[in-house]
């Protein structure tokens, strides 16, 4: 199921602005990996080059590598597409489709990659929704819309829809900035559940989050503003925050910015 | 006991506070526009109720004085002792050539809307979008001289093949005429609502929110599957708007349909064939050399096509209001 994600020598760009500068690093399969770092430095940029969502901004283009396992993301004769169905994503805003129902959420990932009997479905609904611990709060109003639900539920139905398609690696970027404490919990919960079966890789502003639910920690900062972002260092979350190796990370984590 | 200082201890402002919250202050700018907004909204339903206690009046003598049935009667004489005349005809060309101009026409808004909103490179966005915008400020009588210069000779071909391939139907039958017909009115209809229609199913497109587009992106949806799952839903409602703002056009067009039908009253089950007429077109026509007793029918007539318009216009806003828990706006 879950992948190793390696990536060398990656730097992406705006048009020509330089937005994150020759990244390399490796994602062990099903760990949590938390990228931390102030805003602008490129953290959620990077993200989005995990799946080749980047370049669907105007103007956004990448160099260097990506490999899944052994495949390269951006190889010649590679489908975005197909990246994308390969590599999940979750977003800051819940973001359910507003004209389905929470049913049809869930299966809107299977409906694009073929046809399924209605009984597949209900089953792979069924079991997402039970992934994503919201299947209890719901069973009973699937035809429902999704936008009815609170943006916690929302959160976790988006969860459930992006493993509904047994992604390899899981993308989350600051998907608990827009909830309470009490969902982000409950996300939080679910993101140690998920990782036993798939590769997670985190965004987050939220520091004690990234203490609590990942195994490996990766900082990244910028020299200054309009410069692009970097790698500063990654390494083991415990090391990270309690004996970092680089003297900036350990400012910016005890809140000495600079 | 009084160690403690309490807010309500505390002396008296040397102002008295009461009136500075519990006064009204209303400033002549508030009366002014409360006035001025009033005054509209109120002038409004004067304006529209003059409008309908008018066209009702003088509908009532019309219909009243008729000697036939005026829904279902497929003549129009207003002139001699025992008037007769019916909106058959009329209702039949108006609706029919309105339908054929919608049948044409959304479907190819919706594509251009998309083409400029979601596929075409920038450069080619806005320019396209003005010559679009630009097609709507051509005025109608000048759609109605090339249609009847330029689109009637140059149809005859495509009739023709119609009636080879579809001439059993009867509606695709063809004598080769000059197609100054229902269907040509339907043809040029159709590129007279494209504008509208277009350019305010771009809008609507252009606001789809970017987020649930990412959502299907990052389901691995290909472009057309974004634009199903994220932007077609979102545009919905407004595309119905769209298409009834063309609707409404089509609907009263007059300069353009009298330029290019020939008209006769006759229901003509052919619609390549000349014959039939619209309500705008009939009363543009007539109305100059009519008698006061002939406008009063025309008027009626007219009423008709404002209960028909009225008529579409609420069956749009039901088809809008029937799903709208799930509609993009509550997201």
């Amino acid at each position: 199921m879950a992948k190793r994600i390696d990536v060398s020598g990656l730097s992406a760009y705006y048009g020509s602005h330089k937005a994150i500068d020759d990244i390399s690093m490796t994602v062990e399969p099903r760990s949590v990996t938390a990228f931390i770092g102030p805003s602008g430095c490129g953290k959620s940029t990077f993200l989005r080059t995990l799946n080749r969502m980047h370049e669907v901004t105007p103007g956004g283009r990448v160099e260097g590598k990506v490999l899944l396992d052994d495949e390269n993301l951006y190889g010649s004769g590679v489908d975005p597409v197909a990246v994308r169905r390969t590599v999940g994503m979750v977003f800051q805003r819940p973001n359910p489709f507003p004209t389905m129902s929470i049913f049809d959420n869930v299966a809107a990932g299977l409906r694009l990659n073929g046809s399924y009997k209605k009984s597949e479905l209900n089953d792979v609904v069924e079991k997402s929704l039970k992934g994503a611990n919201l299947w209890n709060e719901v069973k009973d109003r699937l035809n429902k819309p999704g936008s009815g639900l609170s943006g916690g539920q929302q959160q976790r139905l988006c969860i459930a829809r992006a493993i509904a398609v047994e992604p390899q690696v899981l993308l989350m970027d600051e998907p608990c900035s827009a909830l309470d404490p009490i969902s982000t919990l409950a996300i939080e919960d679910l993101i140690g559940e998920l990782k036993e079966r798939f590769t997670i890789v985190i965004v987050t502003h939220n520091m004690q989050q990234a203490a609590r639910v990942s195994d490996r920690t990766a900082f990244f900062n910028l020299a200054a503003v309009g410069q692009p972002g970097k790698l500063v260092e990654i390494d083991d979350t415990e090391r990270i925050f309690s004996n970092p190796s680089v003297q900036a990370t350990e400012d910016y984590i005890s809140g000495r910015f600079g | 006991m009084n160690s403690a200082p309490s807010i309500s201890s505390a002396p008296p402002p040397s102002a008295p506070p009461a009136s500075s919250v519990s006064g009204k202050a209303v400033r002549p700018g508030d009366r002014i526009f409360l006035g001025l907004s009033r005054g509209s909204g109120i002038a409004l339903l004067v304006i529209m109720a003059a409008i309908a206690a008018f066209l009702t009046v003088r509908s009532v003598i019309a219909i009243s004085g008729d000697h036939a049935n005026f829904l279902t009667f497929f003549e129009w004489n207003t002139s001699g002792p025992e008037p007769k005349f019916g909106i058959a005809v009329l209702a039949f060309g108006t609706v029919v050539s309105s339908v054929i101009a919608m049948v044409i026409a959304v479907p190819v808004a919706v594509g251009i809307a998309l083409f400029i909103s979601h596929y075409a490179p920038r450069r080619l966005a806005s320019p396209l979008g003005y010559v679009i915008d630009l097609l709507a400020a051509v005025p109608s009588i000048i759609y109605g001289l090339w249609g009847a210069l330029f689109l009637v000779p140059h149809l005859t071909g495509l009739y023709s093949w119609l009636d080879d391939y579809l001439g059993w139907t009867g509606i695709f039958s063809y004598d080769d005429q000059a197609p100054r017909a229902l269907f040509t009115v339907g043809i040029l209809l159709a590129i007279m609502i494209l504008p509208i229609v277009t350019s305010v199913s771009r809008e609507v497109f252009l606001q789809a929110p970017k987020m649930h587009e990412e959502a299907a992106l990052a389901l691995g949806a290909t472009r057309w599957e974004v634009i199903r799952m994220s932007v077609l839903p979102f545009g919905r409602s407004g595309v119905i708007s769209a298409s009834m703002l063309g609707l409404g056009r089509a609907l009263g067009e007059t300069m353009a349909v009298a330029t290019v039908l020939s008209p006769g009253f006759l229901i003509n089950v052919s619609l390549l064939n000349p014959g039939g007429g619209t309500f705008a077109q009939n009363i543009a026509s007539k109305f100059s050399e009519a008698d006061e007793f002939g406008q009063d029918a025309l008027i009626a007539s007219g009423l008709v096509l404002f209960v028909i318009t009225l008529l579409v216009n609420g069956a749009a806003r039901l088809i809008i209001a029937r799903r709208k828990e799930y509609s993009g706006a509550n997201a």
